[in-house]
């Protein structure tokens, strides 16, 4: 039986209905994860304790009543949420040995639902990057194409989905690490409205712009996903009040008077390449069979959505990554001999071994646009049009429901292609970038296969809290068959 | 902008990093081909524009005046790198 | 040029930590003495992933304090960080506020050191609230060790009072200080106990002098670990003379040189040159993403005056207009707190007179608070009790040191009401026959003592009224006296 092929609602009914062992389930895709990740480097960590728990949902009555959909479903969840008791690395030196003394709350929620993380995902370390090789880890394959990049950050999960490794796995998105993996690899992956997942837990980046993101390869799985791990929380202020939307329910309701928008700067934008364009157009075509009204929508401001991300997300790692000075958790370098202050020295030298190039890079970029004398011209300039960037995507969204267009410029990239041009690998993000400036929920769909066999995608995105939106439209391309779920083979 | 090897030295002892000069030149050039990119930032008027530091316009998230549980000692000292049983340990704060 | 010709000015940066029950941004106690690193969670030690959650309790205490200093609360209030490194931050930030603090400018009233019927003012910059770092400990015997990092304070919630530089004398920044712990205790925002740290004083310090060519500012310094009142202002006396000696060889002025930080040493009485930090004050400072704006509205501001109660200002005015007291009288009673002023003026309800109540007050019960080490409110003799007994002095039925052994027995006898002790202590009214009969009796005995009254010299009655009371301690020695000389007077 290729459970691989299973949707995880479809394999979390068989569990519940007695169909499939949970303990059966899990060992698969154990057994499965170790052979694959000897290929690919997606997972950190390959926890086998999940068995203890799946025996025990195997062990339990008929009576008792499933704790969610996804019960006894396996997930991997990327290596920057912490989880008690497990090292949480972050895919960097300075977190190798850390173990989290406590659980995030997206993490928490999907335990409660039942779900059973079997592994650890790689991830650009400390999320900085779209390929996944900045990892302290070693860098992941794509599993379409060995000798390619899986995107990144959230690249380990994405990867694992692609290769059958587990139907589930959870990503962060600070610029596109949820989408543009998901794009790379094949599999749907949402960016949340931000606020509507709590962060507790995670580990932070750039913490107004991160999002916890459900991937999955059906759209109900994501849906699911996010249904579980949405909601208010106490302990993340910036965790949104409102009620969550009944996600599942909503998949399948009809798309009548649905106004599409189609971002004409992204889709004539010159670095897309022409089979990324046809996905697009395809898509369009798709929507307007399924009775959606078109629209062109101009975002002017989008071109500048790469340089204030690059002012924005760099300033808050350089505060957010301060803690790792080697005092009180993580790596530690000794002191240099002699020096007036083995403290700062401790502390210089812990920061300069523990970090890699490009969170350095990015540590620095962050503290020059901080400090005195450059903090108006670039910090806070950089903050004036993020706010017009949200109020143009604010206005769009008056007119359209849901916006159309590329996730990526192109499909997955060649491993090494992007390393020694910053600038070039950060233009990866330019489709991506603008939904974590402007907080709204942004998912990538899957588009089919270019004709060297690499995965396509499309993507959606919508106002704020319209996830129950951008996933029914993706349910009907999904249902329609613009694309199908598909997992990659390889000898 | 001009970035000078001196500016780079100073934003690296801000940020605690330390540079051998070999990797302080191809910083210095990697910053200064990342800082000319956003500069095109300069082409957007802003006049008038409030700074957004949040994505949504949320207020007042307060917890009350509660005791909750924290972490065990053991555990607060579990991922130290250096520890006394009770205490944090670091190099001499003083020299 | 002597040293008259230099005005001291000085502005003070004052943390007060805030009576919370738990820190500023987590749920765990603050609690002063508690065994290192046992009031920790993931968010004060700064882990990866954890999140602050403001404490409603830190801004009302944060927003009473403000409306006590005559600050204005703004409608709108948010948090920065303030980023710099030091193992006792566990982040790697602070997190303060900037450019939008809880409490804009204000001010305080004081009396003044040099004439305590009048009131000095201090304008207060602002006042803004801060979580607290942990403790570093250096071992000092063994010098260059480790040092010991305990996160029990770190995340305390910090009230940081920044005044004006309108303080003229290292007097008044004491009475400053002693005016602001005292409104803060009034309030009970605050244990202001410095030997525990919850009330910290740096302070900035430089001269203006008048030269021939005109006033020059001399650089200003910070001055650190000012442990004590006392330690402020020895320090600021201190620093007085050194700036007016630096000056003197130097000629440097403000703006010349850079803010030097120099710290306090109490054995040696000196400041002592403090290393700087070698970011100088590059805090970078932007807004904290993990946090969101708080809005203080009309209603939160209405709850918090309303708690406000009477300041020590107003206290010591009423205490003066309502009872007649002295403006030293009205201030020995209001530095004592509250419940003393309620005690006073319980006992002056029970029909004590003010004058009397006061000095009751700071002679007697003091005396024994301060004997005893008790507060007011574990005293013995409850007001009602003394406000009796004094009325009863008040209306000639009690002899005065009568009445002090009342007080006395009381101490002893908390249960006790004034009969039991009148009668304990044989304690009866001496009828007037019976008096003049005593005062006969002695003025027999010493006739030496009326001869010299007769010559004018009353010296010798004292003498006699010692020997009426050894006879009959309930005599009252007034009366004694007048009717001796009356006797006396008779006798021609
Ligand atoms: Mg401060
Ligand atoms: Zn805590």
């Amino acid at each position: 039986m290729e459970l691989e092929r299973l949707s995880a609602v479809e394999l979390g009914r068989r569990i519940a209905a007695g169909e499939l062992k949970c303990s059966e389930v899990v060992r698969y895709f154990l057994d499965r994860s170790i052979e694959r990740n000897a290929a690919l480097n997606a997972l950190i960590e390959i926890d086998e304790e999940a068995l203890n728990a799946a025996e025990e949902i195997d062990r339990r009555s008929s009576r008792e009543s499933r704790r969610s959909p996804l019960e006894g479903v396996p997930i991997v969840i990327k290596d920057i949420l912490c989880m008690e008791g497990k090292r949480t690395t972050c895919a960097s030196r300075m977190l190798e040995n850390f173990t989290a003394p406590y659980t995030a709350t997206a993490v928490k929620r999907l335990l409660d639902g039942g779900v059973l993380p079997i592994g650890r995902a790689n991830m650009d370390e400390f999320a900085m990057g779209g390929s996944t090789e900045t990892s302290y880890f070693g860098v992941t394959r794509n599993p379409w194409d060995l000798s390619r990049t899986p995107g990144g950050s959230s690249g380990g999960s994405a990867a694992a989905l692609a290769a059958g490794m587990a139907p589930l796995a959870v990503g962060t998105d600070t610029g596109g690490s949820v989408r543009q993996p998901s794009a790379y690899c094949g599999v749907v992956g949402l960016k949340p409205t931000y606020g509507r997942i709590s962060r507790y837990g995670l580990v932070a980046f750039a913490s107004s712009l991160d999002q916890v993101g459900p991937m999955a390869h059906y759209v109900e799985d994501v849906a699911a996903l996010l249904q579980l791990m949405a909601g208010p929380d106490g302990r993340d202020s910036t965790s949104l009040p409102a009620a969550v939307d009944d996600y599942l329910g909503a998949l399948g309701k009809p798309l009548d008077g649905l106004r599409v928008g189609v971002i004409s700067e992204h889709v004539e934008h010159p670095d897309v390449a022409p089979e990324v364009r046809q996905a697009v157009q395809r898509a369009i075509t798709h929507l307007t069979d399924l009775g959606a009204a078109l629209e062109q929508v101009h975002l002017a401001l989008t071109r500048y959505a790469v340089p204030t991300y690059y002012l924005v997300a760099p300033s808050e790692a350089s505060s957010n990554l301060s803690r790792y000075d080697g005092v009180h958790y993580g790596y530690r370098d000794r002191p240099a001999e002699g020096v007036e202050s083995p403290l700062v020295s401790m502390m210089s030298r812990t920061r300069s071994h523990g970090f890699g190039d490009e969170v350095k890079r990015r540590v620095m970029l962050g503290t020059f646009a901080l400090s005195a004398g450059y903090y108006d011209a670039y910090y806070k300039k950089a903050l004036k049009v993020r706010r017009m960037i949200a109020e143009e995507m604010r206005r769009a969204f008056e007119r359209v429901d849901v916006l159309v267009g590329p996730v990526a410029p192109t499909p997955a990239f060649s491993l090494g292609e992007n390393a020694d041009d910053p600038v070039r690998m950060y233009l990866q993000d330019q489709f991506t970038v603008a939904a974590n400036l402007a907080g709204i929920p942004a998912l990538a769909v899957p588009a089919g296969f270019n004709d060297q066999g690499l995965p396509l995608a499309v993507q959606l995105q919508g106002a704020p809290l319209s996830e129950a939106t951008l996933l029914n439209v993706a349910y009907h391309l999904q249902q329609n068959r613009f694309f199908v779920p598909r997992v990659a083979e390889w000898k | 902008m001009q970035l000078t090897i001196e500016q780079v030295r100073k934003v690296a002892q801000l940020a605690r990093l330390e540079f051998t000069e070999e990797q302080l030149e191809s910083f210095s050039a990697q910053l200064a081909s990342i800082i000319s990119f956003v500069e095109q930032l300069k082409d957007v008027d802003t006049e008038g524009v409030e700074v957004l530091s949040h994505p949504h316009a949320l207020q007042d998230a307060l917890r009350e005046d509660e005791v909750q549980e924290g972490l065990s000692r053991q555990a607060a000292l579990a991922n130290a790198p250096a520890h006394d049983g009770e205490c944090f340990l670091v190099p001499p704060v003083l020299g | 040029m002597t040293l008259d010709a230099c005005q001291l000015v000085v502005g003070l940066e004052v943390h007060v930590q805030l009576r919370t029950q738990t820190k500023l941004f987590c749920g765990c106690p603050t609690i002063f003495g508690a065994p290192a690193n046992t009031q920790v969670c993931p968010v004060c030690l700064g882990l990866p992933g954890a999140l602050p959650v403001l404490n409603r309790r830190a801004v009302e205490l944060a927003v009473q304090t403000g409306l006590a200093l005559n600050c204005a609360i703004p409608a709108r209030t948010k948090w920065d960080r303030k980023n710099y490194f030091y193992p006792d931050l566990p982040k790697g930030y602070q997190i303060s506020q900037f450019d939008l603090p809880i409490c804009g400018p204000g001010w305080l009233e004081f009396p003044d050191p040099d004439a305590p019927e009048h009131t000095l003012r201090v304008r207060l910059v602002r006042a803004h609230l801060e979580e607290d770092a942990g403790k570093s400990m250096h071992d000092e015997k063994s010098g260059r060790g480790d040092s010991r990092i305990d996160l029990n304070r770190a995340g305390t919630p910090l009230l940081e009072i920044v005044t004006e530089p309108d303080l003229r004398s290292p007097q008044a920044a004491k009475a400053f200080l002693t005016e602001l712990r005292l409104l803060l205790t009034y309030l009970d925002v605050s244990d202001c106990n410095m030997q525990e740290g919850s009330l910290r004083v740096d302070a900035n310090v430089n001269l203006h002098i008048d030269t021939p060519s005109g006033k020059v500012a001399t650089p200003i310094v910070e001055v650190k670990n000012l442990n004590s009142f006392r330690a402020v202002e020895r320090a600021l006396a201190y620093e007085q003379q050194r700036q007016w000696q630096q000056w003197q060889r130097d000629g440097k002025q403000l703006g010349e040189v850079p803010k030097q930080t120099r710290g306090w040493d109490e054995n040696q009485a000196v400041t002592v040159p403090q290393r700087e930090k070698e970011e100088s004050s590059d805090y970078r400072y932007f807004p904290d993403p993990d946090l969101v704006p708080i809005a203080i509205d009309a209603e939160l501001i209405e709850r918090c005056r309303a708690c406000l109660g009477e300041r020590p200002l107003e206290l010591r005015l009423r205490l003066q207009q309502e009872y007649g007291l002295t403006a030293y009288d009205a201030d020995v009673i209001v530095a004592q707190g509250r419940a003393l002023v309620e005690y006073f003026e319980m006992v002056v309800a029970k029909g004590a007179s003010a004058k009397r109540a006061s000095s009751w007050l700071q002679q007697d019960v003091l005396r024994t608070l301060n004997e005893q080490n008790l507060t007011i409110e574990q005293f013995p003799i409850d007001a009602d009790k003394l406000g009796e007994l004094i009325a009863a002095v008040e209306k000639g039925e009690l002899e005065n040191s009568r009445a002090r052994d009342v007080f006395q027995y009381y101490l002893g006898h908390p249960q006790a009401g004034l009969e039991q002790a009148r009668a304990a202590l044989g304690i009866v009214q001496v009828d007037d026959r019976e008096l003049t009969e005593l005062c006969q009796k002695l003025l027999d005995e010493h006739p030496q003592i009326v001869a010299q009254a007769k010559a004018g010299d009353l010296k010798g009655l004292g003498a006699l009224i010692g020997a009426a009371k050894r006879r009959n301690p309930n005599v009252d020695p007034r009366k004694v006296r007048s009717i001796c000389q009356h006797l006396i007077e008779q006798q021609g």
